[in-house]
């Protein structure tokens, strides 16, 4: 045991100078439990990522990266922390990728990151909770807070004309997260949210709730759910007793079964998901279906574009630690503040190792068009859309 | 002041809606009353039961369906029933002659055959999983409503829309016309009174001729067209998803016990007392107070006694005070 802690700890060493050799990355998602749908996908945009980079030969005078996979879950945090240690003790990973879901990301960021000094972005974690914890510039992510989209749906509510609201959330972090964003927002731009009250995704009966919603009155009803269970069962009976004839529909509400199981009732209703109209997402969109995985899946290019910003910062700090590395991110994610620099979108990592290498600006687009704000996460570009003939039309980005 | 308006919001998110799920619950509870009257035991498979026989309606309303039969406007599943029943009848049939019937022999206590009841419970449930999966089937078609909300206001000219679904409408029909048929049953069939007698004093019964198998078969047999009809019509209301049946388990057996286990009429009463509690006790009384008060005293806040996450709570808490102050139950169980 001793000879393996030395030897890992010499290898460690080894791994921290800036020389052609194998840098590793970890890749902390969960492969097990709530999401493990999504991070098998969300792993092969990472790896896209890596195998372009390593092709181009350009990065950090020709070293390789190598990405490791560790299980995070999604709600088990003593499996995330755990797996986040073997990562940068055992393995020596100069950065991390993940976690995914919120409650772990947090977990690891303050048990294992901090203290060891790495460098985290999450693709995926959108907790508001996440923008204001300590994380000694060390926790970047490429997906917004649910604080934005909350934000953003005032906005769209407002410029609806839309003065008052009944508010309801799938009782999940996801859905109680986003409907205080979505209430504090609304009620400080001036509207009027009635009442604000959980439903449970395991019932299929909803009387009580539509009950009381329909009793506080409102212009529409927001929910802030999941369109395959508790979401659509409230629509429904919402429909069923005349209580609201108009929807507010959040991310979580968007999908084609929503409309095929409510029908022509919807159309009318409104809402925003987060989307980017940004070109890089049709590129890794047509990349992908070329390498065998589906860009389109949720996070997978912003698994994409975290990796990206780690190796683009590597090669810009020309060094792999971490606490050098760690200034460059939000550099490279934003350019220049005039603007100058080239804009890099998924397929073109090589050409913008060799500018770094060349001491030129760019600005990381990537698949999602990234821009980081605040504490390091993305501003987050969201599709408004109405509903029409069964049918999620855009109306415009923002 | 429009108690007009006032009635009709009530009656739309209120009176229906609890009438509907009573209605459901109570053709659920006489099944577990039955069961405990006659067979002397909690049958906590029942939820898995009404499960399965809604899986089997499921399946046949989908053949049915694709063969181009349908029920016009009513729901194509009240087609399916009969055939369902007998499928259910059998599986139940089976379970007592494989499982129950060796404890029966045995005089086995009845905290035992509960236990054993747990047991069928799992097989059950893992038997529609496999059959039907575990996602959420929606089944119900034909005319969606009797009367919609727009329809009433343009008809009413009220501020204020009552809408009937056609499901709703079905529930209520059916379960008039099953309690009818089964309190007929039990009163006025030779069948029904041997089964009163066996489940008032078994030895009694047997000495007086009656044959106890025939007994059992047949306490079966009901409970089985019971638990597809519960089940089917809960379905068709609502929507269907193995694990929601599993947990109706727990307002059925209040039903029953606040009725008094062992007693049909009990069974029915505790019903509608479980779901008009659930969503009277809260309900945000607001639009109703602000329809029937002086505008200037018109409420502020939701007016609301608890927030709709207690409202399993509030079974609970009927099921407790009930068990404190009158352990037989409304209508003196067992």
């Amino acid at each position: 045991m001793k000879k393996l802690l030395l030897a890992s700890a010499a290898t460690a060493l080894i791994a921290g100078a800036a020389s052609a050799e194998d840098v590793k990355l970890g890749i902390l998602f969960g492969f097990t439990g709530d999401i493990e749908s999504l991070s098998t996908n969300m792993a092969s945009g990472v790896d896209y990522a890596i195998n372009e980079v390593n092709e181009s030969g350009k990065f950090l005078s020709g070293s390789t990266v190598i990405g490791i996979r560790a299980d995070a879950t999604c709600s088990d945090s003593s499996v995330a922390t755990a797996s986040a240690e073997k990562l940068i003790t055992a393995d020596g990973v100069k950065g991390i990728v993940g976690a995914v879901c919120s409650g772990t990301t947090r977990a690891v960021l303050e048990n294992v990151a901090r203290p060891n000094g790495m460098v985290m972005v999450s693709p995926s974690a959108t907790s508001p909770a996440l923008s204001t914890s300590e994380d000694d510039g060390l926790f970047f992510r490429t997906s917004p807070s649910d604080a934005r989209e909350g934000d953003i749906m005032a906005d769209i509510l407002l410029e609806h004309g839309v003065k008052s609201i009944a508010l309801t959330y799938s009782n999940s972090d996801y859905g109680k997260g986003l409907a205080e964003a979505i209430a504090s927002s609304y009620t400080a731009k001036g509207g009027v949210v009635t009442i604000n009250i959980p439903h449970d995704d395991t019932k299929t009966d909803f009387s009580a709730e539509v009950a009381s919603l329909a009793a506080a009155g409102g212009d529409l009803l927001v929910i802030a759910g999941y369109l395959d269970s508790g979401g659509k069962g409230i629509i429904q009976a919402s429909l069923d007793t005349g209580a609201f004839t108009r929807f507010g529909l959040p991310g979580g509400m968007v999908g084609d079964a929503l409309p095929l199981a409510i029908g022509p009732a919807l159309d009318g209703s409104f809402g925003q998901v987060a989307q980017s109209d940004s070109g890089g997402a049709k590129i890794l969109t047509d990349l992908g279906t070329a390498a065998g995985f589906d860009a389109t899946q949720p996070y997978t290019m912003e698994s994409y574009d975290a990796t990206a910003l780690i190796i683009l910062a590597m090669q810009a700090a020309n060094s792999t630690d971490p606490q050098v590395y760690k200034e460059k991110i939000m550099e490279i994610a934003n350019g220049p503040a005039d603007g100058s620099g080239e804009k890099i979108l998924p397929g073109q990592l090589g050409h913008a190792l060799e500018l770094i290498a060349a001491g030129k600006a760019i600005d990381y687009d990537g698949a999602s068009g990234v821009t980081l704000v605040g504490n390091g996460e993305s501003s987050g570009r969201y599709r408004e859309f109405e509903v029409k003939g069964g049918k999620y039309e855009t109306v415009q980005f923002r | 002041m429009d108690y007009l308006n006032a009635l009709v919001a009530f009656l739309n998110f209120v009176v229906v809606p609890a009438l509907s799920y009573g209605s459901q619950l109570a053709i659920g509870a006489l099944g577990v009353t039955l069961i405990f009257g006659i067979l002397r035991f909690s049958n906590f498979a029942w939820g898995d039961t009404m499960a399965f026989g809604t899986t089997l309606v499921i399946l046949l309303t989908w053949w049915f369906t694709s063969m181009g039969i349908n029920f016009g406007p009513l729901p194509t599943a009240l087609l399916a029933l009969p055939l369902a029943f007998v499928g259910t009848a059998a599986l139940m049939l089976l379970t007592d002659k494989w499982v129950y019937q060796f404890y029966r022999k045995q005089k086995a206590k009845p905290i035992i055959l509960v236990i054993v009841s747990a047991g069928v419970m799992f097989i059950m449930n893992g038997l529609v999983r496999l059959i039907i999966g575990t996602q959420e089937q929606n089944f119900a078609d034909g005319e969606r409503f009797v009367l919609s909300a727009q329809a009433f206001k343009d008809w009413s000219g009220l501020a204020e829309g009552l809408a009937i679904k056609t499901t709703t409408a079905v529930t209520l029909v059916t379960a008039i016309a099953v309690m009818a048929a089964l309190f007929w049953f039990l009163q006025k069939t030779r069948t029904g009174k041997s089964m009163r007698a066996f489940s008032d004093n078994e030895d009694l019964a047997l000495l007086s001729g009656i044959n106890p198998d025939r007994v059992v078969q047949v306490t079966w047999i009901i409970a089985a067209a019971l638990a597809v009809i519960a089940g089917t019509l809960y379905g068709l209301d609502k929507s269907f998803r193995p694990f929601i049946y599993f947990s109706m388990l727990l307002p059925i057996f209040a039903a029953a016990v606040v009725g008094g286990l062992g007693s049909p009429l009990g069974a029915v009463a505790g019903a509608y007392v479980v779901a008009f509690s659930e969503i009277v006790v809260t309900y945000a009384w607001k639009k109703v107070l602000g329809y029937i008060l002086p505008a200037e005293w018109a409420p502020e806040g939701l007016t609301q006694l608890l927030s709709t996450d207690y409202k399993f709570a509030v079974s609970f808490s009927i099921l407790i005070i009930v068990l404190l102050f009158m352990p037989t139950g409304l209508f003196k169980g067992k």
